[in-house]
């Protein structure tokens, strides 16, 4: 499909159609949906299975839910204290549903809806909002004194007050291009390479020796993906800790 | 129990001797290579211009004062990219 008219066309693999047939088309259910609903599914699967039999020794499932479930709750407590806990099961299902989005994205013919920045946006909001009210909850109108640090020379105001306000809004959209640029390049770059395979496996006798330098290269990049999609959900969460850290604290 | 104790002990500490432990990162130090840091750098210098070219773009059509506000919060967006940038490399305050 790619190379049909020799031309690289790495950009509609993020392109949305709608399935589910005339009912998906008329409320306009695509199959980025779809895979959310799909990876929403898998992690509840896996944690209900996993921790169905309750075993002291566990098996591979419980194993695999049990160490989720630790790492996230290091992360938890070791950035925000002992305050973190509560926020635990946000934190948690914000980096499953990631990390499950990241992975399913890996699969061939798969979509990866962490590669639209309105889903990663969506999310950067929600935890956006999140640490706004929190920080509201706690400090109440203190929380304002966020945005003009202590000591600072009043008449500096003026500077230092829209600098903090834009500083401060800026932690979504960060948040939210971060994890949509790195899902986009690495699959763009995927798809790249594969379509060089196919155009050098063309040329000939020679293409098929030619062809397998691309080859290994995306053999090397699915391993890179793979790594950057544990990193970039691990990231997202430890982010979100940071930043609740600071609306808990508030400094 | 005391035993096992010292002997865990005494184990990191040959182990830190011979440098087969990597000293532990810092709290909330974030993960990444010479790449990492750098495109988070741009992340965070791009994100605080976009706001605040969106911010004083949205406030000078709201209040009419294009295309003053504009220049204002490209300045203060800037700025607060730098500030970003300044805070990635700065260890956190507090614990």
């Amino acid at each position: 499909m790619a190379a049909e008219g020799k031309t690289i066309d790495a950009l509609s693999q993020f392109e949305l159609t709608p399935v589910l047939g005339i009912v998906g088309h008329s409320v306009g259910f695509t199959q980025s949906n779809a895979l959310m609903l799909l990876a929403v599914g898998l992690i509840t699967g896996l944690m209900m299975y996993g921790m169905a039999q309750r075993s002291l020794v566990p098996g591979r499932f419980q194993a695999l839910a049990e160490s989720a479930y630790e790492f996230v709750q290091g992360l938890v407590t070791e950035q925000i204290g002992d305050e973190g806990k509560r926020f635990f099961p946000f934190v948690f299902s914000l980096f499953m549903f990631i990390l499950f989005g990241n992975l399913l994205g890996m699969f061939p013919y798969a979509f990866t809806f962490t590669s639209h920045i309105a889903v990663t946006f969506g999310l950067a909001a929600v935890v956006f909002v999140l640490i706004t009210v929190v920080a509201l909850a706690i400090h109440g109108t203190k929380f304002f004194g966020y945005f003009f640090p202590e000591g600072a020379p009043i008449w500096l105001a003026p500077i230092i007050v829209p600098v903090e306000i834009v500083s401060y809004l800026s932690r979504p959209v960060s948040l939210s291009i971060r994890l949509f640029a790195n899902m986009v390049a690495g699959h763009v770059m995927l798809k790249v390479f594969a379509t060089f395979i196919v155009l050098l496996g063309g040329l000939g006798a020679v293409g098929p020796f030619v062809a397998t330098l691309p080859l290994a290269l995306n053999i090397a990049l699915v391993g890179f993906e793979l790594l950057v999609a544990f990193l970039q959900a691990y990231v997202f969460a430890i982010l979100t800790c940071i930043y609740l850290h600071d609306a808990v604290h508030l400094h | 129990m005391d035993d096992r104790n010292g002997f865990e002990e005494r184990l990191r500490e040959a182990r830190t001797r011979r440098g087969l432990d990597k000293p532990q990162p810092n709290r909330g130090s974030l993960p990444g290579g010479s790449w990492g840091i750098g495109f988070r750098a741009g992340v965070e210098v791009v994100s605080a211009l976009v706001v605040g070219i969106v911010l004083g773009g949205l406030l000078d059509r709201w209040l009419g004062t294009w295309p003053w506000l504009f220049l204002v919060f490209f300045v203060a967006g800037g700025a607060a990219g730098v500030l970003n940038v300044y805070r990635l490399f700065t260890p956190r305050r507090g614990a």
